[in-house]
């Protein structure tokens, strides 16, 4: 171990393949019709197939999308 | 929290000593190897009963009874081989990259597409009595993994399960919200309410959630379960949420479930690619048992539900 200490990344926004994206901590998102909406929980997923039937929340509808519908 | 009622020789023997108040528990030794099926599931259940909650009637320190111990694992290696027999390991994927596509792959009956558009009020409300065993613990099994992880690891897992204690508000913690929703639906929310009528598969899912957690061996295993189980709770929450809908279930159960529609979508991702991958950075050797885990969890909810459709005389529906 070096003598510095060990620091872990630990991002604020997480892309996951294929999925949403995580959000760690408060935030307001604004979607397309400018209604803004607030996280409520520690991590929240943020849809990016704009698929999910609680958008701009992921509902896991993007693992029933084909491939190529999923978000890269 | 009182003890059950006995289903056989074994939990006959075991229930009897525990009331006794006795601690020579030889005769439940004796008895536990040639216990079979819902006899031996039962006390082993009781037994980790011991180390949550327990029961009014058993004294306290016989969480650590040796005798018992040794009952419990007698019971818990029997268990443990079974679920190793119907298990073989996929070859050639890597658990975090291939973890989702492994189980949307996996076909099995679905007790929520039958709640969705089918099910009864009747046929609902027994399901809630049989899960209710797990979901008014729910997370607490996977709870005992924290102290036995690395750095990483345990900072994802804490962060998962934050979630699911409701970050703090009793309000939002998940096994609450499942109380408040048997409440009201004319359900009496306490885990020992229904435990007589709890078939083996159900019996075995908590008991195999128990073993996992228990075991610094198995946190592989805890963790693949964890993944599995997340893995494949949003899209059936939704479909549960919907049927309870349909069928005038109250506010409080649909809130139970739609919780869940977005705190899986979420604790899915987390349970793979930030909790396994980490252990699997720390530990590599357990990727086998993530997988172990992970067929469990799917397995065990198969065997449920096709006990479940069978008894309801419905045609199993494949997710
Ligand atoms: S990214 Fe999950 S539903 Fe759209
Ligand atoms: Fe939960
Ligand atoms: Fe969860």
């Amino acid at each position: 171990m070096s003598a510095a200490g060990t620091h872990f990344e630990h991002p604020d926004v997480v892309v996951c393949p294929g999925g949403p994206m995580l959000l760690r901590g408060k935030h307001t998102i604004e979607d397309a019709d400018g209604v803004p909406h607030e996280t409520t929980r520690p991590v929240t997923a943020v849809c990016r197939c704009d698929r999910s039937a609680s958008f701009p929340w992921c509902d896991g509808t993007h693992r029933v999308l084909p491939a190529k519908l999923r978000p890269t | 929290m009182h003890l059950p009622h006995p289903r056989g020789p074994l939990t006959e023997e075991l229930l009897g000593a525990l009331r006794s108040g006795i601690d020579d528990f030889y005769a439940v030794l004796a008895a536990a190897p040639t216990a079979t099926g819902e006899d031996a599931a039962l006390a082993l259940w009781v037994l980790h009963e011991l180390h949550y909650r327990g029961f009014g009637e058993v004294p306290e320190q016989l969480e650590w009874d040796p005798q018992l111990i040794r009952v419990r694992r007698v019971l818990e290696h029997d268990l443990e081989n079974r679920l190793r027999d119907r298990f073989t390991a996929p070859e050639g994927l890597s658990f975090v990259e291939d973890v989702f596509d492994w189980i949307d792959g996996h076909e099995g009956p679905s007790l929520a597409r039958h709640v969705h558009r089918d099910a009864d009020r009747e046929q609902v409300l027994e399901l809630f009595r049989l899960r209710s065993l797990y979901h008014l613990k729910e997370a607490d099994p996977t709870a005992w993994v924290v102290p036995r992880l690395g750095v990483r690891a345990k900072a994802a897992l804490m962060e998962l399960q934050y979630d699911e204690y409701g970050a703090g508000d009793p309000n939002r913690l998940h096994h609450h919200l499942f109380a408040e929703g048997m409440r009201a639906s004319g359900l009496e929310p306490a885990y020992d309410a229904y435990l007589h009528l709890v078939p083996l598969e159900v019996l075995e899912q908590n008991n195999a959630l128990s073993m996992f957690g228990l075991h610094r061996r198995l946190r592989g295993a805890a963790l693949g379960h964890l993944a599995a189980f997340e893995a494949t709770s949003s899209l059936p929450s939704r479909r549960m949420a919907q049927g309870l809908e349909r069928l005038g279930f109250p506010a409080e159960m649909v809130d139970y479930y739609a919780e869940h529609v977005e705190a899986d979508a979420v604790h899915e991702q987390l349970a793979v690619r930030t909790i396994c991958a980490a252990l699997l950075e720390e530990e590599p050797e357990l990727e086998e048992d993530l997988w172990f885990g992970a067929f469990t969890c799917l397995d065990l909810e198969d065997r449920f539900a096709r006990t479940m459709l069978a008894r309801w005389g419905v045609e199993e529906e494949v997710a």
